[in-house]
């Protein structure tokens, strides 16, 4: 299949089941919400060793958050319900009740005909408030008011947990460097635009994508050989002669549609920059079709758009 | 064509040198499911603890079980327990309602054009209560012996409420648009009391945790404490929550208050919060 000039490969996309929630984060105003959300979500790039992948999923007008106030939703996946809970329960203590004016509430609530646990939020947090913390039982939902130094830190008691999708994903092959970083960015601020995926890598791009396994027995995953370019002589290669760099973006989200939906924006926002943009390729990185049971067909994909 | 509410009128054919009790809490659209309107009206009541016949003491119309109209403006006879242990429906009352109203309400609605007298809503579980005119005293109390009020619920008080609103309340929301007696909150456990009126003396008095929300000053007794003026954006929740109302709580927007915590004599967490500015 070729757009504008662009290849895109006969290949698919290998994504794994996950459990994923959402938190909504509101401050002051939108710079301490984001400081509050960059905290939660820093060091939660891959669960290979980060034990989740989150990131922003959007900025909520006042009028879309539970208290009225400015701030951001953000996505957390991982590949259990019980590192999930652990995970967000270490990260709302650590980077929300501390981060001044913040506040956190569910973003997914238990609702008929979804699939929802609905697990600790700030639950267990209320215990900093060393007894003086109160609770309010306001719509049939259960909020705690912590007293801080700053005032009140107020959180929801509980959120939403999905089942989720991870590790969709396409590849940009480009003639420099510079090219495929800037086709990736065109590509992340398009994908940016799906509500219920992130792009949990930083800036939503991957250069360091990884293959099953390793040459050292207590690795389980080592760099993808087959697309570096700088190996091309060395190794079976994916690349041609003219490809000098790849640039990866990796898709989390709940449902299959969702990330398709990503992947379908993303590949046409680059598709749109036509042959001048140095991109060549798009393809995809899989393991065979034998580790993860959602497939992401880019053809397929692509031929669904309109 | 829509089908006419059960209405219970009272009759004017009781004596009128004796007030007369009746006790109400078999008239509940639960209470009267799958009955005939002949049926309803051989049910017994007790009156004055003497067994009577619901039509020695109401007229009683219409076939819409899921909702009771009782027209009630005999002065001399006191209908007591309007709503107790109601599951489902909706009653309306026109007319002064007696006590207990609405007690141990489990669900649905009761909206009271009128008064209420003393224990209105007590042990309420939950459910909405709408009094249009004043409410007497232990407005969501307990029984006697009872160790806690209302469970859950929500009352709205149009006018004003008596003596120990709250009383040993353990969850809910009460809104009074009015003023309210001494001890408003006394042993509340938790829930919220809203008032936008004056409330008495000793407010708060023995509360262990909960919000009463003031909209004008009071004065606090000794072991209720200030703790000063804030601004607390949990504030915009709650009013949120008051929105679906038909009161003036639902347009209140002010997080500035000054907050009270107490009753410090029995380790309370409780607070106080009167809205500044």
């Amino acid at each position: 299949m070729i757009i504008n000039t662009i290849h895109i490969d006969d290949t698919f996309a290998e994504a794994f089941n996950m459990r994923g929630t959402r938190v909504i984060i509101t401050a002051q105003n939108l710079t301490w919400a984001y400081h509050a959300a960059n905290a939660m979500t820093g060091f939660a790039t891959s669960v290979i060793g980060c034990g989740v992948e989150a990131g922003i999923e959007c900025e909520l007008s006042a009028s879309e958050t539970p208290d009225g106030r400015i701030g951001v939703s953000i996505l957390m996946f991982a590949m259990g319900s019980k590192v999930l809970m652990q995970q967000l329960e270490t990260r709302m203590g650590q980077c929300i009740l501390t981060c001044p004016t913040a506040a956190a509430f569910a973003g997914i609530e238990a609702k008929d005909g979804l699939e929802v646990e609905m697990i600790s939020l700030g639950k267990h947090l209320r215990f900093f408030g060393d007894g003086f913390q109160t609770s309010k039982l306001l719509n049939g939902k259960r909020y705690w008011r912590i007293p801080v130094m700053d005032g009140e830190f107020l959180t929801q008691e509980t959120t939403g947990m999905v089942r989720g999708i991870g590790g969709g994903n396409f590849l940009i092959l480009a003639t420099s460097q510079p090219a495929a970083l800037q086709a990736a960015e065109v590509a992340v601020a398009a994908m940016r635009q799906v509500r219920n995926t992130i792009m949990p890598f930083p800036g939503g791009v991957v250069r360091s994508g990884s293959k099953v396994g390793s040459r050292y027995p207590k690795m389980f995953a080592s760099t993808n050989d087959a697309f570096c370019p700088t190996l091309k002589g060395a190794t079976k290669t994916a690349l041609s002669d003219d490809i000098e760099s790849v640039m990866e973006i990796v898709i989390d989200g709940f449902t299959f549609e969702d990330i398709a939906q990503s992947m379908r924006v993303g590949i046409q926002a680059i598709c749109d920059l036509g042959s001048d943009s140095g991109v060549k390729r798009i393809s995809a990185g899989n393991y065979g079709g034998k580790l993860g049971p959602h497939h992401f067909n880019l053809h397929s994909i692509m031929q669904a758009q309109g | 064509m829509s089908m006419q509410p059960i209405t219970f009128t009272t009759r004017k054919c009781l004596s009128k040198t004796v007030k007369s009790l009746v006790d109400c809490r078999g008239l509940t659209p639960d209470a009267l499911q799958d009955l005939s309107i002949d049926a309803i009206k051989n049910c017994t009541l007790l009156l004055n603890n003497t067994r009577v016949k619901v039509a020695d003491v109401f007229d009683v119309t219409g076939e819409d079980l899921q909702h009771i109209v009782f027209n009630h403006h005999e002065s001399h006879i006191q209908l007591d327990c309007v709503g107790a242990w109601m599951r489902v429906g909706k009653i309306t009352f026109y007319g002064d309602a007696g006590d207990y109203c609405g007690l141990n309400m489990i669900s649905g609605e009761i909206v009271v054009h009128g008064n209420t007298q003393d224990l209105t809503a007590c042990n309420m579980v939950n459910g909405f209560i709408t009094i249009r005119g004043n409410a007497g005293d232990f407005v969501g109390g307990g029984l006697d012996g009872e160790r806690k009020g209302m469970k859950n619920g929500t009352i709205l008080i149009k006018g004003n409420a008596g003596a120990r609103v709250g009383d040993q309340m353990r969850r809910g929301l009460i809104l009074i648009e009015g003023n309210t007696g001494d001890y408003c909150g006394s042993r509340m456990i938790a829930g919220t009391i809203g008032v936008l009126g004056n409330v008495g003396k000793y407010t708060g008095f023995n509360m262990r945790r909960g919000t009463i929300l003031l909209q004008k000053p009071f004065t606090p007794h000794p072991t209720i404490q200030d703790c000063g003026a804030h601004t607390l954006p949990f504030l915009s929740l709650l009013y949120t929550s008051f929105s679906k109302f038909d009161t003036p709580f639902s347009i209140l927007h002010n997080q500035r208050v000054r907050r009270y915590i107490g009753d410090l004599s029995h380790n309370g967490n409780g607070e106080i919060l009167q809205m500044l500015g």
